[in-house]
Protein backbone atom coordinates (compact mmCIF):
# COMPACT_ATOMS: atom_id res chain seq x y z
CA UNK A 1 0.00 0.00 0.00
CA UNK A 2 2.77 2.44 1.09
CA UNK A 3 6.38 2.02 -0.04
CA UNK A 4 9.10 4.27 0.71
CA UNK A 5 11.99 3.79 -1.66
CA UNK A 6 15.57 5.06 -0.81
CA UNK A 7 14.00 8.35 0.85
CA UNK A 8 16.01 11.17 1.66
CA UNK A 9 14.99 14.30 3.01
CA UNK A 10 17.44 16.94 3.87
CA UNK A 11 16.90 20.36 5.85
CA UNK A 12 18.86 22.94 4.17
CA UNK A 13 22.56 20.82 4.10
CA UNK A 14 21.53 19.23 7.08
CA UNK A 15 20.06 15.02 6.12
CA UNK A 16 17.18 14.42 7.93
CA UNK A 17 17.06 11.22 7.04
CA UNK A 18 19.09 9.30 4.49
CA UNK A 19 17.82 6.29 2.30
CA UNK A 20 14.99 4.88 4.26
CA UNK A 21 12.83 1.77 2.85
CA UNK A 22 9.81 1.29 4.60
CA UNK A 23 6.84 -0.91 2.92
CA UNK A 24 3.36 -0.90 4.50
CA UNK A 25 0.77 -3.48 3.26
CA UNK A 26 -3.07 -2.73 3.80
CA UNK A 27 -4.63 -3.93 6.83
CA UNK A 28 -1.49 -3.30 8.57
CA UNK A 29 -0.04 -1.83 12.01
CA UNK A 30 3.74 -0.85 11.37
CA UNK A 31 5.06 0.95 14.38
CA UNK A 32 8.47 3.67 14.00
CA UNK A 33 10.40 3.10 16.84
CA UNK A 34 13.46 6.02 17.35
CA UNK A 35 14.68 8.63 20.21
CA UNK A 36 14.13 12.06 19.58
CA UNK A 37 15.16 13.68 16.88
CA UNK A 38 15.29 10.06 15.00
CA UNK A 39 13.55 11.29 11.75
CA UNK A 40 10.03 9.65 12.28
CA UNK A 41 8.29 13.12 12.60
CA UNK A 42 10.04 14.01 9.24
CA UNK A 43 9.11 10.54 7.33
CA UNK A 44 5.18 11.27 7.85
CA UNK A 45 6.24 15.31 6.94
CA UNK A 46 7.40 13.85 3.60
CA UNK A 47 4.51 11.02 3.65
CA UNK A 48 1.86 13.88 4.00
CA UNK A 49 3.17 16.53 1.29
CA UNK A 50 4.50 18.74 3.76
CA UNK A 51 8.44 18.07 3.62
CA UNK A 52 9.47 17.89 0.10
CA UNK A 53 12.50 15.50 -0.18
CA UNK A 54 15.36 15.02 -2.49
CA UNK A 55 16.07 11.68 -3.10
CA UNK A 56 14.20 8.11 -3.71
CA UNK A 57 10.66 8.06 -4.00
CA UNK A 58 6.86 7.36 -1.93
CA UNK A 59 4.26 5.26 -3.18
CA UNK A 60 0.76 5.38 -2.60
CA UNK A 61 -0.98 2.24 -4.22
CA UNK A 62 1.85 2.03 -6.87
CA UNK A 63 1.82 5.65 -8.06
CA UNK A 64 4.45 8.10 -6.80
CA UNK A 65 2.97 10.66 -4.52
CA UNK A 66 5.82 13.47 -5.02
CA UNK A 67 3.87 15.97 -7.22
CA UNK A 68 1.03 15.58 -4.96
CA UNK A 69 0.20 18.76 -3.08
CA UNK A 70 -1.13 17.77 0.90
CA UNK A 71 -4.83 18.47 0.33
CA UNK A 72 -4.39 15.75 -2.76
CA UNK A 73 -2.72 13.05 -0.54
CA UNK A 74 -5.17 13.65 1.85
CA UNK A 75 -8.02 13.06 -0.75
CA UNK A 76 -5.80 10.18 -2.06
CA UNK A 77 -6.46 8.52 1.48
CA UNK A 78 -3.23 9.31 3.55
CA UNK A 79 -3.89 11.25 6.45
CA UNK A 80 -1.60 12.38 9.13
CA UNK A 81 -2.08 13.03 13.32
CA UNK A 82 0.54 15.25 13.43
CA UNK A 83 2.48 14.96 16.92
CA UNK A 84 1.87 17.80 19.90
CA UNK A 85 -2.34 16.69 19.75
CA UNK A 86 -2.15 20.62 17.30
CA UNK A 87 -5.98 21.22 17.03
CA UNK A 88 -8.23 24.77 16.92
CA UNK A 89 -8.35 26.10 20.19
CA UNK A 90 -11.01 28.59 19.36
CA UNK A 91 -13.37 26.01 18.12
CA UNK A 92 -15.36 23.60 19.57
CA UNK A 93 -15.12 19.64 19.55
CA UNK A 94 -17.76 19.27 17.40
CA UNK A 95 -16.19 22.07 14.81
CA UNK A 96 -12.70 20.91 14.73
CA UNK A 97 -14.10 17.35 14.11
CA UNK A 98 -16.12 18.78 10.89
CA UNK A 99 -13.15 20.61 9.87
CA UNK A 100 -11.43 16.79 9.57
CA UNK A 101 -14.08 16.20 7.00
CA UNK A 102 -12.75 18.86 5.07
CA UNK A 103 -11.75 16.82 1.97
CA UNK A 104 -15.58 15.29 1.98
CA UNK A 105 -17.93 18.45 2.78
CA UNK A 106 -20.02 18.24 -0.22
CA UNK A 107 -21.20 14.46 1.44
CA UNK A 108 -23.68 15.34 4.64
CA UNK A 109 -24.44 12.53 4.97
CA UNK A 110 -21.00 10.76 4.96
CA UNK A 111 -19.67 13.23 7.00
CA UNK A 112 -22.30 12.97 9.79
CA UNK A 113 -21.38 8.75 9.20
CA UNK A 114 -17.98 9.33 10.34
CA UNK A 115 -19.02 11.46 13.34
CA UNK A 116 -21.29 9.07 14.43
CA UNK A 117 -17.98 6.68 13.87
CA UNK A 118 -15.51 8.83 15.66
CA UNK A 119 -18.26 9.40 18.87
CA UNK A 120 -18.12 5.67 19.00
CA UNK A 121 -14.78 5.79 19.48
CA UNK A 122 -14.35 8.30 21.97
CA UNK A 123 -17.86 8.46 23.40
CA UNK A 124 -16.36 11.64 25.82
CA UNK A 125 -15.85 13.53 22.65
CA UNK A 126 -19.68 13.26 21.64
CA UNK A 127 -20.40 14.40 25.34
CA UNK A 128 -17.79 17.29 25.14
CA UNK A 129 -18.92 18.81 21.55
CA UNK A 130 -19.57 21.98 22.38
CA UNK A 131 -16.96 22.69 24.76
CA UNK A 132 -13.91 24.45 22.96
CA UNK A 133 -10.97 22.25 22.11
CA UNK A 134 -8.25 24.41 23.97
CA UNK A 135 -10.63 23.49 27.67
CA UNK A 136 -9.69 19.99 26.96
CA UNK A 137 -7.66 17.83 29.14
CA UNK A 138 -4.13 16.70 27.64
CA UNK A 139 -6.04 12.81 26.66
CA UNK A 140 -9.16 13.98 25.27
CA UNK A 141 -7.16 16.39 23.01
CA UNK A 142 -5.30 13.56 22.06
CA UNK A 143 -8.55 11.68 21.39
CA UNK A 144 -9.95 14.84 19.19
CA UNK A 145 -6.73 15.18 17.12
CA UNK A 146 -7.00 11.50 16.36
CA UNK A 147 -10.83 11.57 15.62
CA UNK A 148 -10.28 14.70 13.69
CA UNK A 149 -7.82 12.26 11.57
CA UNK A 150 -10.31 9.65 10.84
CA UNK A 151 -12.83 11.91 9.70
CA UNK A 152 -11.47 12.24 6.33
CA UNK A 153 -11.72 8.19 5.98
CA UNK A 154 -8.23 7.48 5.43
CA UNK A 155 -7.13 4.28 4.37
CA UNK A 156 -4.01 5.25 5.77
CA UNK A 157 -3.80 6.76 9.00
CA UNK A 158 -0.10 7.97 10.25
CA UNK A 159 0.00 8.58 13.54
CA UNK A 160 3.16 10.76 14.92
CA UNK A 161 3.77 9.62 18.67
CA UNK A 162 -0.13 10.02 20.18
CA UNK A 163 0.76 8.35 23.48
CA UNK A 164 3.58 11.30 24.33
CA UNK A 165 2.95 13.38 27.61
CA UNK A 166 -0.35 10.89 28.68
CA UNK A 167 -0.81 8.98 31.67
CA UNK A 168 -0.26 5.22 31.54
CA UNK A 169 -3.94 4.20 32.44
CA UNK A 170 -4.45 6.79 29.63
CA UNK A 171 -1.80 5.65 26.98
CA UNK A 172 -3.15 1.72 27.65
CA UNK A 173 -6.37 3.20 26.24
CA UNK A 174 -5.21 5.05 23.89
CA UNK A 175 -3.29 2.39 22.19
CA UNK A 176 -6.54 -0.10 22.61
CA UNK A 177 -8.67 2.15 20.50
CA UNK A 178 -5.45 2.60 17.78
CA UNK A 179 -5.76 -1.39 17.59
CA UNK A 180 -9.67 -1.21 17.10
CA UNK A 181 -8.92 1.51 14.70
CA UNK A 182 -6.69 -0.96 12.35
CA UNK A 183 -8.80 -4.44 13.31
CA UNK A 184 -12.20 -1.95 11.53
CA UNK A 185 -9.95 -1.88 8.12
CA UNK A 186 -7.81 1.25 8.64
CA UNK A 187 -4.02 0.50 7.32
CA UNK A 188 -1.83 2.48 10.39
CA UNK A 189 1.78 3.50 10.74
CA UNK A 190 2.79 4.65 13.99
CA UNK A 191 5.76 6.97 15.25
CA UNK A 192 6.32 5.87 18.74
CA UNK A 193 9.14 5.57 21.67
CA UNK A 194 6.73 3.95 23.52
CA UNK A 195 8.21 0.63 22.40
CA UNK A 196 6.31 -1.68 25.17
CA UNK A 197 3.13 -0.64 24.41
CA UNK A 198 3.08 0.09 20.63
CA UNK A 199 5.09 -3.82 19.93
CA UNK A 200 2.40 -4.82 22.01
CA UNK A 201 -0.51 -4.17 19.04
CA UNK A 202 1.64 -3.57 16.17
CA UNK A 203 2.48 -6.39 13.27
CA UNK A 204 5.66 -5.25 12.69
CA UNK A 205 8.05 -2.22 13.23
CA UNK A 206 11.33 -0.57 12.03
CA UNK A 207 13.89 1.16 14.69
CA UNK A 208 15.30 4.46 13.44
CA UNK A 209 18.18 6.12 14.67
CA UNK A 210 19.56 9.25 13.37
CA UNK A 211 17.68 8.97 10.09
CA UNK A 212 18.60 5.43 9.35
CA UNK A 213 16.90 2.21 9.87
CA UNK A 214 19.46 0.47 12.21
CA UNK A 215 16.44 -3.42 12.86
CA UNK A 216 13.78 -4.48 11.24
CA UNK A 217 11.34 -7.27 11.99
CA UNK A 218 8.10 -8.61 13.45
CA UNK A 219 7.15 -6.81 16.54
CA UNK A 220 8.10 -10.57 18.55
CA UNK A 221 12.04 -9.95 17.11
CA UNK A 222 11.89 -6.77 17.82
CA UNK A 223 10.81 -7.26 21.19
CA UNK A 224 13.29 -9.77 21.99
CA UNK A 225 16.13 -8.15 20.05
CA UNK A 226 19.12 -7.05 22.52
CA UNK A 227 19.63 -3.90 21.65
CA UNK A 228 16.26 -2.43 21.10
CA UNK A 229 15.66 -3.65 24.83
CA UNK A 230 18.13 -1.81 25.82
CA UNK A 231 17.08 1.41 23.92
CA UNK A 232 13.87 1.46 24.07
CA UNK A 233 12.15 -1.17 27.04
CA UNK A 234 14.72 -0.81 29.79
CA UNK A 235 15.57 -4.54 30.19
CA UNK B 1 -32.09 31.11 22.36
CA UNK B 2 -32.81 34.29 24.38
CA UNK B 3 -29.23 35.49 23.68
CA UNK B 4 -29.64 35.03 20.60
CA UNK B 5 -33.32 37.06 20.47
CA UNK B 6 -31.41 39.36 22.49
CA UNK B 7 -28.88 39.93 19.77
CA UNK B 8 -31.12 40.14 17.16
CA UNK B 9 -33.26 43.50 19.31
CA UNK B 10 -29.85 44.66 19.97
CA UNK B 11 -28.75 44.93 15.92
CA UNK B 12 -32.18 45.81 14.94
CA UNK B 13 -32.32 48.81 17.26
CA UNK B 14 -28.75 49.82 15.78
CA UNK B 15 -30.22 49.58 12.27
CA UNK B 16 -33.17 51.99 13.19
CA UNK B 17 -30.67 53.93 15.10
CA UNK B 18 -28.42 55.19 12.16
CA UNK B 19 -31.58 54.89 9.88
CA UNK B 20 -32.73 57.88 11.57
CA UNK B 21 -29.72 59.94 12.31
CA UNK B 22 -30.03 61.93 9.38
CA UNK B 23 -33.41 63.27 11.10
CA UNK B 24 -31.85 63.65 14.55
CA UNK B 25 -28.55 65.53 13.63
CA UNK B 26 -29.10 67.15 10.99
CA UNK B 27 -25.83 68.87 10.28
CA UNK B 28 -24.57 68.56 6.90
CA UNK B 29 -20.83 68.68 8.15
CA UNK B 30 -21.78 65.84 10.53
CA UNK B 31 -23.52 63.46 8.11
CA UNK B 32 -21.49 63.45 5.46
CA UNK B 33 -18.15 62.66 8.25
CA UNK B 34 -20.49 59.71 9.10
CA UNK B 35 -21.06 58.51 5.50
CA UNK B 36 -17.47 58.80 4.79
CA UNK B 37 -17.04 56.68 7.71
CA UNK B 38 -19.25 53.97 6.51
CA UNK B 39 -17.30 53.47 3.12
CA UNK B 40 -14.23 53.78 5.26
CA UNK B 41 -15.56 51.05 7.15
CA UNK B 42 -16.24 48.81 4.23
CA UNK B 43 -12.94 49.16 2.88
CA UNK B 44 -11.93 47.80 6.69
CA UNK B 45 -14.13 44.83 6.55
CA UNK B 46 -12.19 43.71 3.58
CA UNK B 47 -9.05 44.41 5.40
CA UNK B 48 -10.24 42.03 8.51
CA UNK B 49 -11.47 39.20 6.71
CA UNK B 50 -7.99 38.81 5.50
CA UNK B 51 -5.90 40.32 8.07
CA UNK B 52 -8.10 39.89 11.02
CA UNK B 53 -9.53 36.08 10.04
CA UNK B 54 -6.84 34.54 7.86
CA UNK B 55 -3.84 36.07 9.49
CA UNK B 56 -2.10 37.98 6.10
CA UNK B 57 -1.91 41.30 7.29
CA UNK B 58 -2.19 43.49 3.56
CA UNK B 59 -0.45 46.90 2.98
CA UNK B 60 -1.64 47.26 -0.11
CA UNK B 61 -5.44 47.69 0.89
CA UNK B 62 -4.79 51.59 0.15
CA UNK B 63 -4.32 51.05 -3.58
CA UNK B 64 -6.99 48.43 -3.89
CA UNK B 65 -9.05 50.90 -3.08
CA UNK B 66 -7.24 53.93 -5.16
CA UNK B 67 -7.96 51.09 -7.94
CA UNK B 68 -11.65 50.94 -7.08
CA UNK B 69 -11.50 54.61 -7.10
CA UNK B 70 -10.12 55.45 -10.14
CA UNK B 71 -11.84 52.43 -12.26
CA UNK B 72 -15.16 54.28 -11.19
CA UNK B 73 -14.00 57.58 -12.19
CA UNK B 74 -12.70 56.58 -15.50
CA UNK B 75 -15.42 54.59 -16.62
CA UNK B 76 -17.74 57.60 -15.60
CA UNK B 77 -16.15 60.53 -16.74
CA UNK B 78 -13.67 59.54 -19.55
CA UNK B 79 -15.64 55.77 -21.34
CA UNK B 80 -19.16 57.81 -19.97
CA UNK B 81 -20.68 54.41 -18.77
CA UNK B 82 -23.78 54.30 -16.51
CA UNK B 83 -23.04 54.39 -13.11
CA UNK B 84 -23.95 51.26 -11.83
CA UNK B 85 -22.33 49.60 -14.48
CA UNK B 86 -19.45 51.09 -13.85
CA UNK B 87 -19.37 50.29 -10.21
CA UNK B 88 -19.46 46.80 -11.11
CA UNK B 89 -17.17 46.77 -13.10
CA UNK B 90 -14.89 48.77 -10.59
CA UNK B 91 -15.20 45.32 -8.30
CA UNK B 92 -14.31 43.48 -10.96
CA UNK B 93 -11.46 44.82 -12.44
CA UNK B 94 -10.08 45.27 -8.83
CA UNK B 95 -10.38 41.95 -8.01
CA UNK B 96 -8.94 40.95 -10.85
CA UNK B 97 -5.62 42.57 -10.40
CA UNK B 98 -6.00 41.43 -6.98
CA UNK B 99 -6.11 38.01 -8.03
CA UNK B 100 -2.91 38.79 -10.05
CA UNK B 101 -1.05 40.34 -7.22
CA UNK B 102 -2.59 37.89 -4.73
CA UNK B 103 -0.78 34.95 -6.99
CA UNK B 104 2.34 36.52 -6.09
CA UNK B 105 2.05 37.77 -2.89
CA UNK B 106 0.74 34.81 -1.29
CA UNK B 107 4.08 32.82 -1.83
CA UNK B 108 4.87 34.83 0.84
CA UNK B 109 4.35 34.98 4.89
CA UNK B 110 3.81 37.14 7.86
CA UNK B 111 6.10 40.45 8.03
CA UNK B 112 7.31 39.21 4.13
CA UNK B 113 3.73 39.47 3.05
CA UNK B 114 3.68 42.68 5.22
CA UNK B 115 6.49 44.32 3.48
CA UNK B 116 5.64 42.66 -0.20
CA UNK B 117 2.58 44.44 -0.19
CA UNK B 118 3.34 47.45 1.21
CA UNK B 119 5.74 47.78 -1.53
CA UNK B 120 2.99 46.77 -4.16
CA UNK B 121 1.16 49.75 -2.59
CA UNK B 122 3.14 52.18 -2.93
CA UNK B 123 3.65 51.10 -7.06
CA UNK B 124 0.00 50.97 -6.86
CA UNK B 125 0.37 55.17 -5.65
CA UNK B 126 3.08 56.04 -8.10
CA UNK B 127 1.47 54.58 -11.45
CA UNK B 128 -1.70 56.51 -10.42
CA UNK B 129 0.82 59.37 -9.60
CA UNK B 130 3.05 59.33 -12.75
CA UNK B 131 0.09 58.06 -15.75
CA UNK B 132 -0.62 61.29 -16.34
CA UNK B 133 -2.70 60.95 -19.71
CA UNK B 134 -5.07 58.74 -18.16
CA UNK B 135 -5.23 59.38 -14.27
CA UNK B 136 -4.86 62.94 -14.69
CA UNK B 137 -1.57 62.50 -12.36
CA UNK B 138 -1.37 65.02 -9.49
CA UNK B 139 -4.27 67.08 -10.77
CA UNK B 140 -6.54 64.29 -9.64
CA UNK B 141 -9.80 63.17 -11.58
CA UNK B 142 -12.89 65.80 -11.68
CA UNK B 143 -16.18 65.25 -12.45
CA UNK B 144 -17.25 62.21 -11.14
CA UNK B 145 -20.87 61.99 -11.04
CA UNK B 146 -23.19 61.16 -8.22
CA UNK B 147 -24.94 57.44 -8.42
CA UNK B 148 -27.26 58.05 -11.34
CA UNK B 149 -31.30 57.60 -10.41
CA UNK B 150 -32.96 54.17 -10.12
CA UNK B 151 -36.50 54.81 -11.31
CA UNK B 152 -37.82 57.31 -9.05
CA UNK B 153 -35.33 57.37 -6.58
CA UNK B 154 -32.47 60.07 -6.65
CA UNK B 155 -29.04 60.23 -5.17
CA UNK B 156 -28.38 63.95 -5.59
CA UNK B 157 -28.90 65.14 -1.82
CA UNK B 158 -26.90 63.98 1.30
CA UNK B 159 -29.30 62.29 2.98
CA UNK B 160 -30.17 59.49 0.01
CA UNK B 161 -26.38 59.20 -0.33
CA UNK B 162 -26.30 58.36 3.32
CA UNK B 163 -28.70 55.75 2.77
CA UNK B 164 -27.01 54.33 -0.19
CA UNK B 165 -23.85 53.69 1.29
CA UNK B 166 -25.76 52.80 4.76
CA UNK B 167 -27.28 49.78 2.48
CA UNK B 168 -23.81 49.04 1.33
CA UNK B 169 -22.08 48.90 4.51
CA UNK B 170 -24.75 46.35 5.65
CA UNK B 171 -25.05 44.29 2.81
CA UNK B 172 -21.10 44.59 3.11
CA UNK B 173 -21.92 43.12 6.99
CA UNK B 174 -24.32 40.29 6.20
CA UNK B 175 -21.72 38.87 3.67
CA UNK B 176 -18.71 39.00 6.43
CA UNK B 177 -21.68 37.85 8.76
CA UNK B 178 -22.40 34.84 6.40
CA UNK B 179 -19.14 33.59 5.53
CA UNK B 180 -17.17 33.78 9.23
CA UNK B 181 -20.32 31.59 10.48
CA UNK B 182 -19.94 28.99 7.40
CA UNK B 183 -17.30 26.26 6.92
CA UNK B 184 -15.06 28.79 4.55
CA UNK B 185 -14.73 31.37 7.24
CA UNK B 186 -13.62 28.29 9.76
CA UNK B 187 -11.29 27.19 6.65
CA UNK B 188 -9.91 30.99 7.02
CA UNK B 189 -9.39 30.71 10.47
CA UNK B 190 -8.00 27.60 10.61
CA UNK B 191 -5.40 28.68 8.01
CA UNK B 192 -4.70 31.45 10.65
CA UNK B 193 -4.22 29.26 13.52
CA UNK B 194 -1.95 27.32 11.54
CA UNK B 195 -1.55 26.52 7.92
CA UNK B 196 0.66 23.50 8.45
CA UNK B 197 -2.24 21.83 10.38
CA UNK B 198 -4.73 23.32 7.94
CA UNK B 199 -2.51 21.39 5.21
CA UNK B 200 -2.37 18.08 7.29
CA UNK B 201 -6.31 17.71 7.29
CA UNK B 202 -6.70 18.29 3.54
CA UNK B 203 -7.24 22.08 3.10
CA UNK B 204 -5.67 23.70 0.25
CA UNK B 205 -3.95 26.62 1.78
CA UNK B 206 -3.23 28.30 -1.60
CA UNK B 207 -6.64 27.65 -3.37
CA UNK B 208 -8.74 29.31 0.07
CA UNK B 209 -5.87 32.19 0.32
CA UNK B 210 -6.53 32.99 -3.12
CA UNK B 211 -9.72 33.81 -2.81
CA UNK B 212 -10.02 35.66 0.56
CA UNK B 213 -7.06 38.03 -0.76
CA UNK B 214 -9.55 38.54 -4.39
CA UNK B 215 -13.12 38.98 -1.59
CA UNK B 216 -10.98 41.26 0.41
CA UNK B 217 -9.95 43.48 -2.56
CA UNK B 218 -13.46 43.46 -3.79
CA UNK B 219 -14.51 45.39 -1.11
CA UNK B 220 -11.70 47.95 -0.90
CA UNK B 221 -12.64 48.23 -5.02
CA UNK B 222 -16.27 48.97 -3.40
CA UNK B 223 -15.27 51.19 -1.13
CA UNK B 224 -13.10 53.31 -3.48
CA UNK B 225 -15.73 53.42 -6.17
CA UNK B 226 -17.79 54.37 -3.81
CA UNK B 227 -15.81 57.32 -2.14
CA UNK B 228 -14.74 58.34 -5.81
CA UNK B 229 -18.68 59.28 -6.33
CA UNK B 230 -19.26 60.90 -3.15
CA UNK B 231 -16.37 63.09 -3.27
CA UNK B 232 -16.93 63.20 -6.45
CA UNK B 233 -12.67 64.30 -6.93
CA UNK B 234 -10.25 61.74 -6.33
CA UNK B 235 -6.70 62.65 -6.38
CA UNK B 236 -3.23 59.89 -6.02
CA UNK B 237 -3.23 60.77 -2.58
CA UNK B 238 -5.83 57.91 -1.64
CA UNK B 239 -3.83 55.41 -2.60
CA UNK B 240 -1.00 56.67 -0.83
CA UNK B 241 0.75 54.61 2.10
CA UNK B 242 -0.89 56.66 5.34
CA UNK B 243 -4.07 55.44 3.94
CA UNK B 244 -3.61 51.78 5.03
CA UNK B 245 -2.17 52.55 8.12
CA UNK B 246 -5.26 54.77 9.30
CA UNK B 247 -7.57 51.86 8.34
CA UNK B 248 -5.11 49.42 9.74
CA UNK B 249 -5.48 51.93 12.94
CA UNK B 250 -9.30 51.36 13.16
CA UNK B 251 -9.15 47.84 12.70
CA UNK B 252 -6.90 47.84 15.58
CA UNK B 253 -8.90 49.87 17.85
CA UNK B 254 -12.32 48.41 16.68
CA UNK B 255 -11.13 44.56 17.38
CA UNK B 256 -9.38 42.80 14.49
CA UNK B 257 -10.79 39.51 13.62
CA UNK B 258 -14.30 40.70 15.39
CA UNK B 259 -17.18 41.10 13.27
CA UNK B 260 -18.04 44.72 14.83
CA UNK B 261 -14.76 45.66 14.80
CA UNK B 262 -14.54 47.54 11.46
CA UNK B 263 -17.35 49.34 11.92
CA UNK B 264 -17.10 50.46 15.38
CA UNK B 265 -13.22 51.59 15.52
CA UNK B 266 -13.40 53.67 12.48
CA UNK B 267 -16.87 55.78 13.44
CA UNK B 268 -14.90 56.59 16.55
CA UNK B 269 -11.89 57.64 14.98
CA UNK B 270 -12.89 59.59 12.41
CA UNK B 271 -15.52 61.49 14.29
CA UNK B 272 -12.92 62.16 17.52
CA UNK B 273 -10.28 62.23 14.32
CA UNK B 274 -12.67 65.51 12.95
CA UNK B 275 -13.64 66.90 16.56
CA UNK B 276 -10.12 67.26 17.62
CA UNK B 277 -8.95 69.21 14.01
CA UNK B 278 -7.91 72.17 15.61
CA UNK B 279 -5.18 69.97 17.20
CA UNK B 280 -4.11 69.26 13.64
CA UNK B 281 -1.37 66.75 13.54
CA UNK B 282 -0.63 67.39 16.93
CA UNK B 283 -4.06 64.90 17.42
CA UNK B 284 -1.22 62.08 16.47
CA UNK B 285 -0.29 62.79 20.20
CA UNK B 286 -3.37 61.30 21.20
CA UNK B 287 -3.77 58.77 18.89
CA UNK B 288 -0.56 57.05 19.41
CA UNK B 289 -0.51 56.20 22.90
CA UNK B 290 -4.67 55.16 22.62
CA UNK B 291 -3.44 52.82 19.83
CA UNK B 292 -0.40 51.69 21.83
CA UNK B 293 -3.03 51.06 24.98
CA UNK B 294 -5.14 49.22 23.27
CA UNK B 295 -3.39 46.63 21.72
CA UNK B 296 -1.17 45.82 24.72
CA UNK B 297 -4.63 45.54 27.10
CA UNK B 298 -6.57 44.04 24.10
CA UNK B 299 -5.60 42.85 21.24
CA UNK B 300 -9.16 42.43 19.88
CA UNK B 301 -9.90 46.23 20.55
CA UNK B 302 -12.70 48.14 21.74
CA UNK B 303 -14.96 44.96 20.38
CA UNK B 304 -12.85 42.24 22.08
CA UNK B 305 -13.31 44.41 25.75
CA UNK B 306 -16.32 44.88 25.90
CA UNK B 307 -16.98 41.51 25.09
CA UNK B 308 -14.26 40.33 28.00
CA UNK B 309 -16.41 42.24 30.32
CA UNK B 310 -19.67 41.31 29.71
CA UNK B 311 -18.10 37.31 30.16
CA UNK B 312 -17.05 38.59 33.86
CA UNK B 313 -20.12 40.09 34.37
CA UNK B 314 -22.15 37.15 32.97
CA UNK B 315 -19.88 34.88 35.08
CA UNK B 316 -19.89 36.49 38.45
CA UNK B 317 -24.01 36.61 37.91
CA UNK B 318 -24.40 32.83 36.34
CA UNK B 319 -21.50 31.72 38.50
CA UNK B 320 -20.22 30.09 36.41
CA UNK B 321 -16.14 29.42 36.19
CA UNK B 322 -16.40 26.87 33.86
CA UNK B 323 -17.19 29.82 31.17
CA UNK B 324 -13.69 31.62 32.03
CA UNK B 325 -11.83 29.37 29.51
CA UNK B 326 -13.49 31.72 26.96
CA UNK B 327 -12.00 34.79 27.32
CA UNK B 328 -8.40 33.42 27.37
CA UNK B 329 -9.13 30.61 25.29
CA UNK B 330 -11.01 31.70 22.30
CA UNK B 331 -8.96 32.44 19.29
CA UNK B 332 -12.19 34.08 18.22
CA UNK B 333 -15.22 35.46 19.38
CA UNK B 334 -17.55 34.97 16.09
CA UNK B 335 -16.81 31.12 15.45
CA UNK B 336 -17.70 30.34 19.14
CA UNK B 337 -21.49 31.57 18.96
CA UNK B 338 -21.87 29.65 15.57
CA UNK B 339 -21.86 26.24 17.56
CA UNK B 340 -25.03 27.42 19.88
CA UNK B 341 -27.23 26.94 16.71
CA UNK B 342 -25.31 24.09 14.71
CA UNK B 343 -24.60 21.99 18.41
N1 LIG C 1 12.33 22.25 10.28
C1 LIG C 1 13.53 21.72 10.55
N2 LIG C 1 14.66 22.37 10.17
C2 LIG C 1 15.88 21.84 10.44
N3 LIG C 1 16.08 20.68 11.05
C3 LIG C 1 15.01 19.98 11.45
C4 LIG C 1 13.68 20.46 11.22
N4 LIG C 1 12.81 19.56 11.72
C5 LIG C 1 13.56 18.56 12.23
N5 LIG C 1 14.87 18.81 12.07
C6 LIG C 1 15.97 17.92 12.47
O1 LIG C 1 15.79 16.67 11.84
C7 LIG C 1 16.08 15.60 12.73
C8 LIG C 1 14.87 14.68 12.80
O2 LIG C 1 13.78 15.34 13.42
P1 LIG C 1 12.37 14.69 13.62
O3 LIG C 1 11.46 15.75 14.10
O4 LIG C 1 11.99 13.97 12.40
O5 LIG C 1 12.66 13.66 14.78
P2 LIG C 1 11.66 12.74 15.58
O6 LIG C 1 12.14 11.36 15.42
O7 LIG C 1 10.27 13.01 15.19
O8 LIG C 1 11.91 13.21 17.06
P3 LIG C 1 10.86 13.36 18.27
O9 LIG C 1 10.72 12.01 18.85
O10 LIG C 1 11.56 14.27 19.21
O11 LIG C 1 9.62 13.91 17.74
C9 LIG C 1 16.43 16.25 14.05
O12 LIG C 1 17.84 16.24 14.18
C10 LIG C 1 15.92 17.64 13.96
O13 LIG C 1 16.75 18.53 14.65
MG1 LIG D 1 8.66 13.71 16.11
Amino acid sequence: MLKLAGLSVKYGSFTAIEKVDIEVNEGELVVLLGANGAGKSTVFKAISGIEKWSDGDILFNGSSIKKKSPDRIVKAGIVQCAEGRELFGGMTVYENLVMGAYVHRRKKAQVKKSLGHVYDLFPILQEKKDSAAGALSGGQQQMLAIGRSLMSQPKLLLLDEPSIGLAPLIVEQMFEVIQKINEEGTTVLLAEQNANAALKIADRGYVFESGSIVVEGSSNELFTNDSVRKAYIGA
Amino acid sequence: MPAMTKKSIALIVLIIGAMVIPFIIQNEYWLHILTLSFIWSIAVYGLNILAGYTGYLSLAHAGFFAIGAYALGLLTVKAGLNYWVALILACIITSGIGLLIGLVALRTREHFFAIYTLCVGYVIYLVIDKWDSLTGGVRGLIGIPAPSNIGPISFQSAISQYYLILFFLLATVVVMYRIVHSLTGRTFIAIRNSEELAQTIGISTMKNKLTVFVLSTFFAGLAGALYASFIRFIGPDIGYTTIIFDLLTYLLVGGIGTLAGPVVGTILIVSVSQSLQFLQDYRMLIFGPMLTLIIIFYPRGIVGMVSEWKMKWFNKKKKAPAETWKSTYSDSEDVREDKVKEG
